[in-house]
């Protein structure tokens, strides 16, 4: 019992981190109907500009996990100006190779910068445990729950509630009317991938204690997010976090109680029945299609 | 100017519209026969590597070109096809039985992969599409008494009917080659009958196709299974050439690559299907000259510019730092993508025919002729 709840917990925490790239995902795709590909080298990216203030520049924690997000809000802007802003309203098929080139751009020269080895970043959760019984959670996987909680409450509110989440939910079903009515669609589209970007950083951030930085962990993982994605329904916001904490209990599970080998396929294989049996995931919603 | 004018209805259908075509390609065909005693070993080597890439390419082009339905997972219909022929050559099976046999088989995975993705579409298929080429990769690895798990599978040389056919010699391109025509004969072929008019006619709109009294699931299944049936020919010729096949090589990288390939080359002809071959195959030669000649050639270009000897080394220096940087190769793979998706969206081949009607229309060439358009809103996206 007690090994199946430490499994649950670390699954819920490697789960969080999927569904935070999950978010970004989301966020991205609710505003333009585009999906990212490159959300886990942005990711890459945010954790090593956080290496770079806090790591090689000695900054504050805090002051160089916040450096890394405005930063990275600005790569985000400047990644959509010059890759996506210029095919939007092609076919999805074109944007998601123009974000898989991306990605692998990002990935390349993020490994001539800053080399080929695994970066660490010290954090003020990196040591410390929490006892609670005979369970201990370990306090860095702790506060990547607790951030993705906090995330995905601040982006459910701010969706539902602002002016700006109702204008990007706006522009993502209809751009031209959306564009009528008044909305400036560049620039929410502009934001909605710096808050993309900046989602990222944070899951960088969060993650680099567990699994460390380097130029590939955005591939796996990012990879790892889309089953979360979808199970979530792409385009829900608690979706991404509810799939993501799915994805990654069941991933867990697998590794302790399946044979070797399951743990990097179970993802998948719940991916491939949730597209099969309820392709419109947990929370999402049901297109009707125009002729 | 050649002007066409059609006088029967076989007009919209000839493989050869004109005499033109059967000159052009002719002499294609010549130089491609006598290019094993021409080119340099390496050369050769690559060409073989092109032919099989152009193979996957025009699978691939039937599938996500004409068919509209995008696939990440091609590398995993390779593996089928080149494991099969691995397997089956350990009990000494005859070349044509297991290259057929891998065919088929790939087919029939193609189809079974076909009836899930008959309800998805487009973001969502190719998600489904990289899970199913992860699956088939950790299978591989897994399976030891079949693939023999991680450490991989050597292939003895192939024998076609009693003759050795090693894998760097003239035969083997030249029955690569064969394999690659015939694939490309037996597409254009395809496109020509019902069945290649039904998958265009699903890519363009598939609720005006399925109002037209087309079978959408039954041909989107055909797709799926022609296309990997094709890939898997090709993956018997993959593991030929390579000789040693093992489960990293099918990653997803690989089937990026092949996508890469047709978006290259143009996704809407079975000519950017080779154009994209040749160019994917070719980047590794390239950047080869380029670590290794490219240092000098600027420095040259620096000392004549009125660049002290001093100054001219250590550019050639800085250059050779600069082309030997570990992962430059990714990262021109990148910029190639994003600068063929910004502003070639039709690929090589689509170059080629604005350059043709550039000159054919002389004065009166318009960029608005190959305009793409927008869309911007949701309902009409999906259909």
């Amino acid at each position: 019992m007690l090994d199946f709840v430490q499994q649950l917990v670390s699954g819920i925490a490697l789960g969080c981190v999927y569904g935070l790239i999950a978010l970004g995902f989301v966020l991205v795709y609710k505003a333009t109907e585009v999906v990212n590909f490159a959300q886990g080298d942005l990711m890459m990216l945010g954790g090593f500009f956080a290496f770079t203030f806090i790591g090689m520049m000695g900054l504050n924690y805090w002051v160089g996990f916040a450096g890394a997000v405005a930063a990275m809000a600005l790569f985000g802007m400047l990644a959509e100006r010059i890759v996506v802003r210029p095919i939007l309203g092609y076919p999805q098929f074109s944007i998601i190779m123009a974000t898989i080139g991306l990605g692998y751009f990002l990935r390349s020269v993020a490994g001539m910068i800053w080399g080929t080895d695994d970066l660490k970043i010290e954090t003020p959760f990196s040591q410390g445990v929490l006892r609670i019984g005979a369970l201990v959670l370990a306090y860095d996987k702790l506060s990547v729950i607790a951030a993705t909680v906090i995330l995905c409450t601040l982006f459910y509110l701010f969706f539902n509630k602002t002016t700006l989440g109702t204008a990007m939910r706006a522009s993502s079903e209809n751009m031209l009317a959306a564009y009528y009515m008044g909305i400036p669609v560049k620039r929410v589209v502009s934001i909605v991938w710096a808050i993309s970007a900046a989602v990222a950083t944070c899951a960088g951030v969060l993650l680099a204690p567990i699994t460390f930085i380097h130029s590939n962990v955005g591939l796996v993982l990012g990879l790892k997010a889309f089953p979360a994605a979808v199970l979530g329904g792409f385009g829900s916001i608690p979706g991404a976090v509810v799939g993501g904490v799915l994805i990654g209990v069941i991933e867990s599970m697998a590794g302790f109680y399946l044979p070797e080998g399951w743990k990097d396929v179970a993802p998948y294989v719940v991916l491939l029945a949730v597209l099969l049996l309820k392709p419109e995931g947990l929370f999402g919603l049901h297109v009707r299609k125009k002729v | 100017m050649r002007f066409l004018f059609k006088t029967d209805y076989d007009d919209d259908i000839r493989l050869f519209p004109h005499s033109g075509y059967v000159v052009s390609y002719g002499l294609l065909i010549a130089v491609l026969l006598i290019a094993p005693y021409v080119l340099s070993s390496y050369l050769m080597s690559q060409l073989v590597f092109v032919c099989i890439y152009a193979t996957v390419g025009v699978a691939l082009l039937i599938l996500t070109g004409f068919t509209g339905q995008a696939s990440l997972g091609h590398a995993a219909f390779l593996a089928i096809g080149a494991y099969t022929a691995a397997y089956l050559q350990k009990y000494n099976v005859p070349f044509p039985v297991y290259f057929l046999a891998a065919g088929l088989l790939t087919g029939l995975i193609g189809a079974l992969v076909g009836f899930p993705a008959l309800r998805l579409q487009g973001i969502y298929l190719v998600i489904a599409t990289i899970s199913f080429a992860f699956i088939v990769e950790e299978i591989l690895a897994r399976w030891e008494s079949v693939t023999n798990g991680n450490e991989g599978m050597r292939i003895k040389t192939l024998s076609l009917l009693g003759v050795a056919v090693p894998r760097d010699s003239p035969a083997f391109y030249f029955l690569c080659l064969a394999v690659l025509v015939l694939t490309i004969v037996g597409t254009l072929n395809l496109l020509r009958s019902p069945t290649g008019r039904a998958f265009v006619a699903i890519r363009d709109s598939e609720t005006a196709a399925r109002s037209m009294g087309v079978n959408v699931a039954l041909y989107k299944v055909k797709s799926f299974a022609i296309s990997a049936a094709i890939t898997g020919f090709a993956g018997v010729l993959f593991a030929h050439k390579l000789s040693f096949i093992s489960p990293e090589m099918f990653t997803l990288q690989l089937s990026i690559e092949f996508i890469i390939v047709i978006l290259i080359g143009g996704t809407f002809s079975l000519h950017g299907a080779v154009l994209g071959a040749i160019f994917i195959v070719m980047i590794d030669p390239f950047l080869t000259y380029l670590k290794d000649d490219m240092p000098g050639i600027i420095a040259g270009v620096a000392a004549t510019f009125g660049a002290g000897a001093e100054a001219a080394a250590n550019v050639q220096a800085k250059v050779a730092a600069f082309a030997s940087l570990n992962g430059l190769k990714g990262a021109i793979y990148g910029v190639i993508i994003v600068l063929f998706v910004l502003f070639e969206p039709l690929g090589l081949y689509g170059r080629w025919l604005k350059i043709k009607l550039f000159f054919q229309l002389f004065p009166l060439y318009k960029r608005a002729t190959f305009k793409r358009q927008k869309i911007y809103v949701k309902s009409e996206r999906n259909r």
